[in-house]
């Protein structure tokens, strides 16, 4: 009987962590339908990138007032993970704070970190939601935030509430129930189990303000508030990791692999279509025979579309920025096509991808492998006239504070709208035209080109 | 203005078995459009007053492709880059200097990968260049006391992480470098890159070289000082729209260098 909690939690556990686990597997595999991109040069830069940007967050401070907030929640979120580990193993052994009398007075210094950085993430997360709520945020008022995607930054905020509640009550309770221990009210061994040696375990700086509600309980009472926010404490971070999966709080894993694999060239290159090349260099061969046979062992291929139409065509490193967003927007606050109120949102973009990569994963999941639903992420998920307002500025990529690349997406989608269906804006294909007959946009004679030096 | 400055083509320094100290690649901006024209010929007189050995393709010069590149005909512009590499490797050149942010982008960064390796510079890192190895001497006086802003082409700032060599020229002048609200590596882009030029933009509340020029003029420059023909062109068409003609200038960099030098 006695053993019966520890072998709730380890299957609780066990449970919870395979089912994300199992999550985590489905997401690789979806990421996994993209084009294979090699993004392993570099290493070295990589790594400091990953160690700059996304563990030192040098990109989110660049807006003060959010950025440090975040920085707030992120050291608390990594740190209070320590107790939490600690709580992991208290579960499974049945003991009480079992790192106490291995750390000594140093387990006091970490019980009041954690305290204090649960009390700051408290008051971070009202701000928080008051910025998001209250305050008429641009980014956080746009088209593609509304419904679930609104919700989801709310709920999280609650979680995040109700789980640092948890954690002070539970302390709160602990420290009354030693404290009727030292003072010799409570006795029985359960109340024992409370207390290493004999003085106060742990230092509570916040909780010791909420202890006093709680002094004239009887220690059964103060038992069960503390075993029920002990319980609850660890359940709801076991849920809060399974939610991940849904929401757009993957980033707290994915943004250090997304910022390693993020584009190191300058903002500028925009990636060079081999495909291409390697036609275009038969084009240009004057020994190229034109209607020479295929080779026979390319035949059988299905030569992959130019530029991307859905998700199969996107590569793995854009198909993982889109389960990184985070929908924060501060690519589309950048965004002078969004600024000036066209469509476009670069966010939306990463978004759609993401909404449409799910689509295919849950048809894979039932079906057992891809079949089509008649959808495309061009067109039933992103109009043309969203990609058509970008002017390519780099602003979106510049903004976001993990490395997304929103652009390079628009650009796939435009290089497939233009290479396989033809679908340029007229005055575009003006202009193309223009440059392939004249070798200049606009409709002049290459041949005056040198016409403004005689103006010297 | 004595004494007629004339613009050697490669062909010409190849026939004369030399070779020209660098390539002005000149854009087809530079080469058709009127206003960046006068670009085009401010720099090259500043060129010619620094005694640089330059040459220019003329006729033999075609775009580069990137309007093509960035509205996603692909095939079109690897056309345009490989003639363009035929015709440079032909005449073997090492060193290309520019007055247009696109063509800067794409000939540094686009054509390597399809056998086209050049050192590109853009015309103000040049000119900076210029300035500081004692070549060209630029005396600040006519711009004393007079506002300038500086305009941050994308394809140069953001894409390139190149914000200061401008602002060295213009601090360079005596007169006062006033930032707008989005500068540098947030700065908002004119609305012309990603062929958004070639085009009529999509319908929203306002067009994007309004609000730019908007934030411009906040900043009660008398000069907004751009260093890109199409950011140019935008900023002015916003100034024409603000009814700011003959109060406001817009200018090259390169344009105001040349006019504190009576070029």
């Amino acid at each position: 009987m006695e053993y019966i909690p520890n072998i709730i939690f380890a299957i609780l556990l066990i449970g919870m962590v395979s089912y994300f686990a199992s999550n985590i597997r489905k997401m690789l595999r979806n990421i996994k339908l993209g084009r294979a991109i090699n993004r392993s040069d570099r290493k070295k830069e990589r790594w400091s990138q990953m160690a700059k940007i996304a563990l030192g967050q040098s990109k989110m401070v660049r807006r003060p007032i959010a950025g440090f907030l975040h920085v707030v929640v992120y050291v608390g979120f990594v740190i209070i993970n320590i107790e939490v580990l600690e709580i992991v193993i208290d579960g499974l052994t049945g003991q009480h704070r079992i790192f106490a009398p291995f750390l000594g007075s140093v387990y006091d210094v970490l019980i009041a970190t954690f305290e204090i950085l649960a009390f700051l993430v408290l008051v971070t997360v009202v701000l928080f939601w008051t910025r998001r709520n209250i305050m008429n945020i641009r980014r956080f008022l746009a088209r593609e935030l509304k419904g679930w995607p609104k919700n989801d930054a709310n709920y999280i905020l609650y979680f995040e509430v109700i789980l640092m509640g948890l954690f002070l009550t539970m302390n709160a309770t602990d420290l009354a129930i030693q404290q009727g221990v030292l003072n010799g009210t409570f006795t029985s061994e359960a109340a024992m189990h409370y207390v290493h040696g004999n003085s106060i375990t742990g230092s509570f700086p916040i909780s010791s303000w909420m202890t006093p509600w709680y002094e004239n309980l009887s220690f059964e009472s103060l038992y069960m508030i503390e075993r029920a926010c002990w319980w609850a404490h660890i359940v709801g971070i076991l849920i809060f990791l399974n939610y991940l999966y849904w929401s757009k709080h993957l980033h707290i894993m994915l943004a250090f692999p997304n910022v390693w694999l993020a584009k190191l060239t300058p903002k500028g290159q925009f990636t060079n279509m081999e495909a291409v090349t390697a036609e275009v260099k038969l084009m240009m061969d004057p020994n190229a025979d034109p209607f020479a046979a295929p080779d026979n062992d390319t035949q059988d291929e299905t030569p992959a579309a130019l530029g991307a139409q859905d998700i199969f065509d996107l590569n793995q490193v854009q198909l993982l920025n889109a389960y990184t967003c985070t929908e924060c927007g501060r690519c589309t606050a950048e965004c002078p096509a969004n600024i000036t109120g066209k469509k476009l949102s670069p966010r939306k973009i990463m978004m759609d991808t993401r909404d449409r990569l799910e689509d295919v994963g849950a048809i894979i999941n039932k079906e057992g492998s891809w079949k089509d639903d008649g959808k495309t992420l061009l067109n039933d998920y992103i109009t043309t006239e969203e990609l058509w307002a970008c002017t390519t500025c780099n602003a979106c990529v510049e903004a976001c504070p993990i490395g997304i690349d929103p652009l390079s997406i628009i650009m796939d989608m435009r290089r497939y709208l233009v290479l396989e269906n033809s679908a340029a804006p007229n005055e575009l294909n003006v202009t193309m035209g223009n440059i392939e007959n004249n070798g200049a946009p606009w409709p002049y004679n290459q041949m005056d080109r040198l016409n403004w030096a005689n103006e010297l | 203005m004595s004494e007629r400055i004339k613009v050697p083509t490669v062909a010409e320094f190849i026939a004369q078995d030399k070779q020209p100290e660098v390539l002005f690649w000149v854009g087809c901006s530079g080469s058709f459009d009127d206003r960046s024209k006068k670009i085009t010929k401010a720099f090259v007189k500043l060129l010619h007053k620094a005694g640089v050995e330059f040459a220019v393709l003329g006729a033999e010069e075609s775009c580069t492709g990137d309007p093509a590149k960035r509205a996603g005909n692909e095939f079109l512009f690897q056309m345009q880059a490989m003639m363009n590499i035929e015709t440079l490797n032909g005449y073997e050149i090492k060193r290309i200097v520019t007055a247009c942010p696109h063509c800067f982008n794409t000939l540094k960064n686009e054509y390597p990968e399809l056998g086209g390796n050049y050192e590109v510079i853009h015309h103000t890192s040049f000119l900076k260049d210029l300035i500081a190895t004692g070549r060209l001497t630029i005396e600040g006086g006519k711009f004393k006391g007079k506002k300038i802003t500086y305009h941050d082409p994308c394809y140069l700032g953001r894409a390139n992480e190149i914000y200061e060599a401008p602002r060295d020229l213009i601090e360079k002048l005596d007169a006062a470098l006033v930032e707008m609200k989005r500068s540098r590596r947030n700065g908002l882009c004119c609305g012309a890159g990603g062929a958004q030029m070639f085009k009529e933009p999509e319908e929203g509340k306002k067009d994007i070289n309004i609000e730019r020029t908007d934030e411009a003029l906040e900043t009660g420059a008398d000069i907004i000082a751009a260093a890109c023909p199409f950011c140019n062109t935008m900023m002015s068409d916003g100034i024409k729209a603000a009814e700011k003609e003959g109060k406001v200038e817009v200018l090259d960099v390169a344009e105001l260098i040349a006019n504190a030098e009576d070029l």
